[in-house]
């Protein structure tokens, strides 16, 4: 049984009223088979109604589903003959982060993304998907290798943010972010980001610096997370909800900001309802973008980089 | 019931006092350590660059005493004050805020840029102000910082950067947190060419500015005591529940873990300066 999101309670209750006439109908000699196609069209459209037009809030929480797929659950979809590497071969390895050689219809491909628990014992070892400076280094010095063997590199968004802590900001957070911001920028092979799920701040961003970033449909991007934001904002996290939507977080809008190339449509009612469907979606994205860049060379490539990212900003003259 | 009778008169009865006989010091001429609670003639404390002579403590400065502090007098010259703040986000009042700290510090921006020398060394600068929008990055400052590096690099110049920010400017959401990736594939170029980058972190530095440009120096320095870090200090304490050490996230702290290559007073920072720069310039070192 899937965890229920308040909004899709509706749903969920029509689903659960024609699973009752269907047993009901197995049990009795009655024929309730027009009643059952009336309530399926009806759960159809209201299905429709609902999943197709789900505000931020809404959104945020599909983001958030613990059983949204996760980098694991893509990796095991999307590649071939993946290997798992470990470690940032200074301090340790942070499974918040995770990566590893495979390959994407036969050509050899580094992947890198945050990693999530499923449950809480996983979450307390992969620190709920929030990297230690380790992590990141541990991206970089993957994203390095690649560059060596001339492999495209695809990395997986989804954390709340950067860790927190004081471990972390001992052994330089801010350094391991900015370092991988900065050194990005020069790699010489083509990098796709895909947000996948929650975008977090700089947390997020270190895995950003892409020539190419798609959001999967209800993820978010954020400078802050909205409980974040609405405890500066009205000293109150009561206030996500308000917060999320100030600050203009989703797929949609993002695109609008001209910030994100694609969006990468989900499965009606959010990828967790049908993990492979939802690694078909990306797979197609993924071969088109590939293709794209593959026609670029290693200064085209930087080069595309960089009037990517310098172009973002609204401002006047 | 009597008894609270009597407690509310004495209440009416009790002199509160008034705003000016609470600040012992006088506005604006008089300035008060809030470390050492020493009291300096404000005058006095602008000539010794704005460090209390009594504890060290080092002041806040603005975009522009920085300047007059560093630079050879007469060889600054600004760029990008033209640009100016919108509101991409219709977030409410913050075009009225931007608008308050532009009157305030003069600038447009969190952020002044330029060109100038120092000891004779032609550089690029960009110095923020925590005055204006606690130094937060948005739009603007991103773009100032970016244009500011492209000038260095297109001259062939060494590039500082002061930092002095609270991180990224929430106002404008998501393209806050892209002026972190912005500034930084601006610098990548810089450092391509073999430039010399110098970040300088001032109180404070934290978030988003010390996550991307502040923490990438080919040198690293900072004020004493200046506060630097990614995590605020209340977060990290709700989110670990331990108790930081005192020095938490101090500029000696950083030094102490390997995050920085000096901490440097500011009495001796345009000293320091030159010699870097100069020890970076290529056959006319020896002069």
């Amino acid at each position: 049984m899937k965890k229920t999101m308040s909004f899709e309670e509706p749903i969920i209750k029509l689903r659960e009223k024609i699973q009752e006439l269907k047993e009901f109908t197995e049990t009795n000699e009655v024929d309730l088979s027009e009643e059952i196609r009336n309530l399926n069209d009806r759960l159809i459209k209201l299905e429709n109604d609902i999943y197709g037009n789900m505000e931020t809030w809404e959104r945020v929480q599909v983001a958030r589903h613990p059983e949204r797929p996760t980098t694991y659950d893509y990796i095991g979809e999307l590649f071939e003959d993946f290997i798992e590497l470990h470690g940032d071969r200074a301090f340790g390895d942070d499974a918040a982060i995770v990566g590893g050689i495979g390959s994407f219809d036969g050509e050899p491909v580094t992947i890198i993304g945050h990693q999530r628990g499923k449950d809480t014992k996983e979450n307390v070892k992969r620190t709920f998907g929030m990297p230690h400076p380790e992590g990141y280094r541990k991206a970089l010095r993957l994203m390095k290798q690649a560059e060596k063997f001339g492999r495209p590199i695809i990395c997986m968004i989804d954390t709340k943010g950067a860790y927190p802590g004081r471990a972390a900001e001992e052994r330089g957070q801010s350094e391991a972010i900015a370092r991988n911001l900065v050194e990005m920028a020069s790699l010489t092979v083509p990098v796709i980001s895909i947000v996948i799920g929650e975008g977090g701040s700089g947390g997020a961003l270190a895995l950003g610096v892409a020539n190419r970033i798609y959001m999967l449909e209800h993820s978010t991007y954020s400078v802050i997370s909205p409980e974040g934001a609405a405890s500066i904002l009205w000293k109150d996290s009561a206030y996500s909800k308000e917060a999320a939507e100030a600050m203009k977080i989703t797929a949609p809008e993002l695109l609008k900001m001209d910030i994100i190339d694609e969006i990468i449509p989900e499965v009606l009612g959010g990828g967790h309802r049908d993990p492979k469907q939802q690694a078909k979606n990306m797979r197609t994205v993924l071969t088109n973008a590939l293709n794209e860049l593959s026609k670029l060379d290693a200064d085209g490539l930087v080069q595309d980089r960089y009037d990517k990212f310098r172009k973002i900003g609204v401002f006047s003259e | 019931m009597l008894r609270d009778l009597f407690t509310n008169v004495k209440k009416q009865q009790a002199i509160m006092p008034n705003a000016k006989s609470k600040s012992d010091v006088p506005e604006g001429i008089m300035t008060k350590c809030p470390e050492c609670k020493h009291v300096e003639p404000t005058k006095e404390l602008g000539k010794l660059l704005k460090v209390c002579p009594k504890c060290d403590f080092h002041f806040k400065m603005t975009a522009q005493e920085r300047i007059d502090s560093l630079m050879d007098e007469g060889t600054f010259v600004s760029m990008d004050d033209h640009l100016a703040t919108e509101n991409p986000l219709e977030f409410p009042a913050y075009t009225a805020k931007v608008k308050k700290d532009a009157e305030k510090t003069g600038l447009n921006e969190a952020v002044l840029t330029g060109t100038g020398k120092i000891d004779g060394n032609e550089v690029a600068i960009a110095i923020m102000d925590a005055h204006f929008r606690m130094g937060s990055m948005g739009s603007v400052v991103g773009e100032k910082i970016t244009r500011a590096v492209e000038k260095a690099t297109e001259l062939g110049i060494p590039m500082l950067i002061f930092s002095a920010s609270g991180g990224a400017r929430m106002q404008e959401g998501v393209l806050s947190l892209m002026q972190m990736a912005k500034t930084s594939v601006a610098l990548n170029r810089h450092s391509e060419k073999g430039l010399l980058y110098i970040s300088i972190m001032t109180y404070p530095t934290t978030g988003g500015v010390s996550a991307s440009f502040a923490s990438v120096g080919d040198i690293n320095l900072a004020e004493p005591k200046a506060l630097i870090g990614f995590a605020g200090r209340r977060v990290i304490e709700q989110t670990v529940r331990e108790k930081l050490p005192e020095d938490f996230q101090t500029a000696e702290f950083l030094l102490a873990h390997g995050q920085l290559d000096a901490v440097v007073h500011r009495v001796d920072l345009q000293d320091m300066l030159s010699r870097i720069i100069r020890l970076h310039t290529k056959g006319e070192a020896a002069q």
